[in-house]
């Protein structure tokens, strides 16, 4: 019935998308007015869709101030966000300024919908070696203007329990992958496991395996972009992640189910587990209840002798929508947006890096924790493939690994042959 | 309750029919636009929500729609029948797992709907006769279809977690039925799991319409085939069973369909994406289309559940409509 709903839903906005279209040019009379109001669409990245209202009025107001343009700002939750924007680019109407999850940055690039950041762009907003290279590495295909700017970078780190730690007599985190494994056999008891993971998560399982293929050394999309899944250094890669569970048993078999992003670092916050791999998780692990003192974070360690990469470049990018009528007021507050000032504040509120090299100059991006992930995302990052396919490949790939992990828990032997079969199948699906 | 079921059946034919259109024929004439007028909203409504829907669906079964085209959807080229062919090769990956997806939802709707409908039966004909508290009892039954589908699974995906979850803990460390904790959500059970799911939230609607079928056989059926000798169980064959046959027809004919088309369920139980053993068609098509943005494939494996449903459809109708004249 669902479907059938999105579906009509679907028809009726494109029917009367056209219908806008015969009528077209009645109301766009007053551009050039005091009055513009830009309609911008933000991602929920506080702790709810109200905190992030709450978060980002004040910013929004002080931009009004600034240059008479009001914006009405609409929070989109993670689970419509990609979907709304599916149906405004079929329809040509949605909002001038929106947020996209960086991965997404190539396969919208491809349907045309949002404005490429031409140089002539990039200068009107600054220039672009604002921006960190890491992130803005996530912003389309290669050779291509970008589709979108970085907003805010994040990345993976491996979190560890200091106290669990600690108390199985580990002085050191761990540099390696084998000394992952060592840490969580001595780490896992009764009551703890050495690793917790989102093993349900088709997002999680796509992000922590592209990782791993890419420490072996593997591609998922050839430089012609054409896919090449099924390779030897692709199946290690996926190996490794579903051996967590299977045969170096550091993570619960339970992990396979956990699907709704919260789980596993649940599992670590209430120290169920002794590690778990995140993005920037201080904020939500003192919410769940964690002594920050106990929080310690390093870069996901790669295998002895592997490449050295340890997250992808993860994180949000603001793009303006190519039907806008006000290009040049959305321009200005794509630069707003990413001035020095507001990096420092949202990012601060957000828990998130800075995507402008300007912003890290502020005390508060001065610890530890944001130093390892700064490093994380200047040099030992990677974005995930910049092709039309992204998204569907993500799914594909992301859904296969579910799968195996949930065979892993269930007992029976995901063999290298069976990831190599999953991957070949996987590949079939996406052409088409 | 029960005095009052054979005056409504045996209430005499309209005897007033014969009078109706005593009115002069000119006025008719000038009258016979209205109808059309008061009907054309929802004729329009009808082309908007459904037919033009329906037929862009299948217009885009026949294009190439990846997002490289959404946004222009007019300038898809043309793909004639290799969507068709692409979700049809059932020696590649692709076909193989729509096939997969095929008999996957023909078992799970078969036994939905002989639990549903059994349990419903089962359930009408104990409270058929009064009882003290048969009010409340039937109210409780109707409980699963009056929550929220969306709250209701959602709580059943809780209770139905592994380690957290209140039926294993009831099952392995309450009862000690079972030595290992079951996964239910992941795996081979998770079918069953979305079975029982599915059956507990649509079996009292097939309770429901049972119950208002049974309400209209007149008691004198029952009596006749007292005095007969016939115990419960032969009049629930011989009395019970035929008057409900037309309630059945459309009863199993909607079940059947709501069941083979189901979403919400599945789509809240396991989320974006089913596990193997439980992936029903619409949420592959859903995967296929929407989630893979690949709106071509998509729109062909729809247009083909459609052909299917509509096959089952008119087949079900014509077998069970001969055999009616016979029967009566």
């Amino acid at each position: 019935m669902e479907l059938k709903r999105i579906r009509s839903a679907v028809a009726l906005s494109v029917a009367a998308a056209s219908l806008a279209a015969c009528g077209g040019g009645g109301d766009e009379g007053s551009a050039s007015g005091d009055d513009v109001t830009l309609t911008y669409w933000a991602s929920n990245q506080g702790t709810s869709l109200e905190n992030d209202m709450e978060v980002l009025q004040p910013q929004l107001d002080a931009f009004t101030e600034e240059t008479g343009i009001e914006v009405d700002v609409e929070v989109v939750p993670w689970s419509d966000l990609l979907n709304r924007i599916l149906a405004a680019t079929a329809s040509g109407e949605g909002p001038d300024v929106l947020n996209i999850g960086n991965t997404w940055s190539a396969s919208l690039q491809a349907t045309g919908a949002l404005m490429p950041f031409d140089d002539a762009a990039m200068e009107e907003i600054g220039a672009a070696d604002r921006f960190l290279a890491g992130s803005l590495s996530a912003t389309g295909a290669e050779g291509q203007p970008p589709t979108a700017v970085p907003l805010y970078s994040l990345a993976y780190g491996l979190y560890y329990n200091k106290a669990a730690f600690a108390e199985a007599g580990i002085t050191e985190p761990p540099a390696t992958w084998e000394d992952v494994i060592a840490d969580g056999q001595k780490l896992t008891t009764a009551d703890r496991w050495g690793m917790s993971i989102e093993g349900g998560s088709v997002s999680e399982n796509i992000h922590d395996v592209f990782v791993f293929a890419k420490q072996q050394g593997g591609d998922f999309f050839d430089s012609d972009g054409k896919p090449t899944f099924d390779t030897p250094e692709n199946v290690a890669g996926i190996k490794q992640y579903v051996d967590l569970i299977q045969t170096d048993k550091i993570a619960n078999p339970s992990n396979a189910e956990y699907s709704n992003g919260t789980e596993a670092l649940a599992d670590f916050a209430s120290g169920k587990s002794a590690m778990v791999m995140w993005q920037a998780a201080a904020g939500s692990l003192e919410e769940l209840g964690m002594d920050p003192a106990d929080v310690g974070v390093v870069p996901i360690p790669a295998p002895a002798g592997a490449e050295d990469v340890s997250s992808i470049v993860a994180g949000i990018n603001l793009a303006v929508f190519d039907n806008t009528d006000y290009k040049d007021e959305a321009l200005q507050f794509v630069e707003f947006m990413t001035s020095t000032e507001n990096q420092i504040a949202l990012n601060k509120t957000y828990g998130s890096l800075p995507s402008v090299t300007d912003a890290y100059t502020d005390p508060a991006f001065q610890t530890e924790a944001v130093e390892t992930f700064k490093s994380i995302l200047d040099d030992r990052s990677v974005p995930m493939p910049a092709v039309a396919e992204e998204s569907q490949f993500e799914t594909l790939v992301g859904t296969a690994v579910k799968n195996m992990l949930a065979e892993a828990a269930s007992g029976d032997e995901v063999t290298e042959d069976e990831i190599s079969e999953q991957l070949a199948a996987a590949q079939q699906q996406l052409g088409g | 309750m029960t005095a009052t079921a054979p005056a409504r059946t045996t209430a005499g034919t309209p005897a007033g029919t014969a009078q109706v259109p005593a009115g002069a024929p000119r006025r008719r004439r000038k009258r016979q636009w209205l109808p059309y007028v008061l009907l054309l909203p929802v004729l329009v409504a009808e082309l908007l929500i459904h037919i033009i829907p329906m037929l862009v669906g299948v217009g885009m079964s026949f294009l190439q729609l990846t997002q490289f085209y959404i946004r222009n959807w007019t300038g898809a080229p043309g793909a004639g029948l290799d969507n068709y062919r692409f979700v049809l090769q059932f020696d590649e990956a692709s076909g193989k797992a729509l096939l997969h997806s095929f008999w996957t939802t023909v078992v799970f709707t078969v036994v939905v709907l002989a639990c549903s409908w059994g349990l419903a039966m089962l359930a009408a004909i104990w409270t058929q006769h009064a009882f003290r508290g048969r009010g409340l009892v039937r109210t409780a039954f109707l409980v699963p279809y009056a929550l929220p589908v969306f709250a209701s699974v959602i709580t059943w995906s809780f209770m139905l977690q592994r380690d957290n979850g209140v039926v294993n803990h009831v099952l392995v460390d309450q009862l000690g039925v079972l030595d290992e904790r079951p996964f239910w959500l992941i795996g081979g059970n998770s079918f069953w799991a979305l079975i029982v799911v599915e059956v507990w939230r649509l079996w009292p609607f097939a309770f429901l319409a049972l119950t208002a079928g049974m309400s209209s056989i007149p008691a004198e059926q029952y009596e006749a085939a007292a005095i007969d000798g016939a115990g419960v169980l032969r009049s629930v064959r011989w009395v019970t069973l035929p008057n409900l046959r037309s309630v059945n027809q459309v009863l199993l004919l909607v079940l059947f369909l709501w069941t083979f088309n189901e979403f919400t369920v599945p789509y809240t139980f396991f989320g974006k994406s089913a596990p193997e053993q439980a992936d029903l068609i619409s949420m592959h098509i859903y995967q296929n289309s929407f989630v893979t943005w690949n709106f071509g494939t998509g729109s062909a494996m729809s247009v083909l559940l459609l052909l299917f449903l509509l096959a089952v459809t008119a087949v079900y109708l014509l077998l069970t409509n001969r055999r009616r004249p016979v029967d009566a």
